[in-house]
């Protein structure tokens, strides 16, 4: 459990890893969704163009951002790339290499969708069905129809129930013929972006090795750094919540010790721990005291110094300004009681 | 540490593992295209051979460059290969022990489409149904060249009505499939045979060789692989420093700025430390504007790098 606990968190922390995993999980979710998806073919001589080609190249569009939206590095590199020169160089490799590494993450769903949908072939028997050569496949001789009408009965193939055009050209040779060429096209498809794939990994090692080492290691720095800056930055802010609290309760403890006029209690020494813990608050009119107080009036976001009276003027009627202006630079002045 | 350790452990170990496991996947991978593929033969003259020969090849010449791809070796072997030579010579035997357990992995895949092709025998009876002798078969003897071709190309397609009720049609496919098998079922045992012997009498030829290159390639991976993840822990402990020094100047910006009293404080002293001088809205917004507008610059050589610009680093 230990083993698969450290490799979890290795996958995780190399940032490569895990987009590919979310790239196959994209690729098998497109594979699904087209054999979910319920196609009806139009059957109407200029529609079904458009709804084939339409069905064959818009999700691959969408699958293609979707690709990048799912990218947690998309924030990322428009960060790197946006963000003021200020005291570091920007390096135009590093960016391109982002980049790239996320296109071609995006591209593998597309791919998919497309290689699948030319392989089934129904998209391109209902695009093309309209231009099938009549004259080689069937009797086109004999036919008194117009090219129009020769039109309307051949985009009916799709749709065997309602085709009246038997005599001309047989539903079955025309399917065939287009699903023969359909998957011609969809395995010649398929070659041409495994080999472009390889030619893209296989290349590199020949001519940019060293670019493409530099450009990786500072990508990764970047995404490591902006994680360990916002970690540092969370636990600053928890740090800073809890004096604030704190101060706030010694602020209250010590504004009740004076309204009420009497000393702290002694408290005996084995509870002197849990009493501390308690700041000061032993019973419910000074909790719900504290609690109206904390929503009615929150500190300031400045911690004074421990050694300086804690005098926030909570429980006075003025009300201490949340924002303490900014051109201000008289610290002392502010937060002394003289 | 320890975490790197255990994850140096797991790759020494699965190196190879992970490489057969994906070599496997992608056999089964092709397994489940083929079956999940609609077969489906035009059923004309010259588009027959062309759709048969191309399915039967087209495919398995795409897995195999998609077992190139997915081994990672074969990326550590180019670059052993391409690499300048340096302070360390390289290796042909090594280089070529790599190439060839590569290619061996790859061919797995496209070998298997092809007998699971072969041996269901759709492809070859699409392809070459034109070229039987039609003498042979009772149905199709006394026809004239051109209606037999036609007809020929036919018999893929059970339910054209041309060759419905053909009884020839039946015979010419069986025989074809009959060839087909025969064909799968030598090429599966050629295959077999000559693995079985590659294996076999390897250790009969230059075993201390072998060894050598086997041990050198794994190394090969093995460093690769480390420096990859010692460049990640680096990277990791430059952002730390960097981030560090980048709140240290923004405290000694702010000292220099305000004029708050010395702080004397001793209950709080851990968590002061945590909070690196920034104890207020302002600067916490002033420090995260800085950290947007003025990264600082990747040199975490000086202890106090930088201070709000007024020294210039030179740019990373």
């Amino acid at each position: 459990m230990d083993k698969f606990r450290m490799i979890f968190q290795f996958l995780q922390s190399n940032q490569e890893s895990f987009m590919n995993g979310i790239c196959g999980i994209m690729a098998l979710a497109s594979a699904q969704m087209y054999s979910a998806f319920d196609f009806n073919c139009p059957c109407l001589p200029h529609y079904n163009l458009a709804y084939g080609l339409g069905i064959l190249l818009v999700p691959p569009f969408i699958l293609f951002l979707l690709g990048f939206v799912l990218n947690n590095n998309i924030s990322m590199l428009a960060e790197e790339w946006r963000r003021p020169r200020g005291q570091r160089g920007k390096d135009p490799a590093v960016l391109r290499y982002m980049f790239c590494s996320m296109a071609q993450r995006a591209m593998i769903a597309p791919v998919v969708w497309v290689s699948v949908t030319l392989l089934d072939g129904k998209c391109i028997t209902c695009a093309f069905c309209t231009s099938l050569p009549v004259e080689t496949l069937g009797n086109a001789s004999h036919t008194g129809l117009s090219r129009g009408e020769m039109k309307r009965v051949l985009a009916r193939i799709p749709c065997k129930e309602i085709y009246d055009g038997q005599e001309f050209i047989a539903n079955e040779v025309a399917v065939r013929y287009l699903r023969c060429i359909s998957q011609a096209l969809g395995w010649c498809f398929v070659l041409l972006m495994t080999t472009l794939a390889f030619l893209v990994r296989s290349l590199r090692p020949c001519f940019t090795q060293a670019a493409f080492l530099k450009s990786r290691y500072w990508s990764h720095y970047i995404d490591i750094e902006r994680k360990l800056f916002d970690e540092t930055c969370a636990e600053h802010a928890k740090s800073f919540a809890k004096v604030c609290i704190q101060q706030f309760f010694e602020g209250m403890g010590t504004d009740l010790a004076a309204a009420r006029c009497h000393p702290p209690r002694k408290t005996p020494a084995d509870a002197e721990e849990a009493a501390e813990k308690l700041l000061g608050i032993t019973d419910q009119g000074t909790m719900n005291a504290a609690l109206k107080s904390w929503h009615r009036c929150k500190p300031p976001l400045h911690l004074h110094s421990p050694a300086l009276p804690s005098s926030n003027g909570w429980a006075g009627e003025k009300q201490p300004p949340v924002h303490p202006p900014a051109p201000r630079r008289e610290v002392a002045a502010y937060y002394s009681r003289v | 540490m320890d975490r790197f350790r255990m994850i140096f452990q797991y790759f020494q170990s699965n190196s190879e593992s992970v490489m057969n496991g994906i070599c496997g996947l992608l056999a089964l991978a092709s397994v489940k295209m083929y079956t999940s593929f609609d077969f489906s033969c035009p059923c004309l003259p010259r588009y027959n051979m062309a759709y048969g020969l191309g399915i039967m090849f087209v495919p398995p010449i795409a897995l195999f460059l998609c077992g190139l791809i997915l081994n990672r070796q074969s990326l550590v072997m180019l670059e052993e290969w391409r690499r300048p030579q340096g302070h360390r010579k390289k290796d042909l035997a090594v280089i070529r022990y790599m190439c060839s357990s590569i290619m061996q992995r790859a061919m797995v895949a496209p070998v298997v489409w092809i007998i699971v092709t072969l041996l269901d025998g759709k492809c070859l009876i699409c392809a070459f149904s034109g070229s039987v002798d039609p003498q042979n078969f009772v149905g199709f003897a006394n026809t004239s060249p051109v209606q037999v071709q036609h007809l020929l190309a036919k018999v893929p397609c059970k339910d054209d009505e041309l060759v419905r009720n053909n009884t020839s049609r039946k015979a010419v496919s069986r025989y074809l499939r009959c060839w087909s098998q025969a064909l799968g079922w030598s090429i599966l045992l050629i295959l077999i045979l000559a693995a079985f012997l590659a294996r076999w009498l390897r250790p009969c030829f230059n075993q201390a060789a072998l060894l050598q290159a086997r041990h050198w390639s794994n190394y090969i991976d093995i460093e690769q692989k480390i420096f990859e993840e010692t460049c990640c822990e680096h990277s990791r402990l430059f952002a730390h420093k960097c981030i560090l020094h980048f709140f240290e100047s923004m405290r000694q910006e702010i000292k220099l700025h305000s004029f708050s009293l010395p702080r004397e404080g001793e209950g709080a002293e851990g968590e002061e430390d945590l909070l690196r001088g920034i104890t207020d809205q302002d600067q916490v917004n002033k420090l995260l504007k800085m950290w947007y507008y003025e990264k600082p610059p990747l040199d975490v050589s000086q202890p106090q790098g930088w201070c709000g610009g007024r020294r210039q680093k030179p740019q990373h």
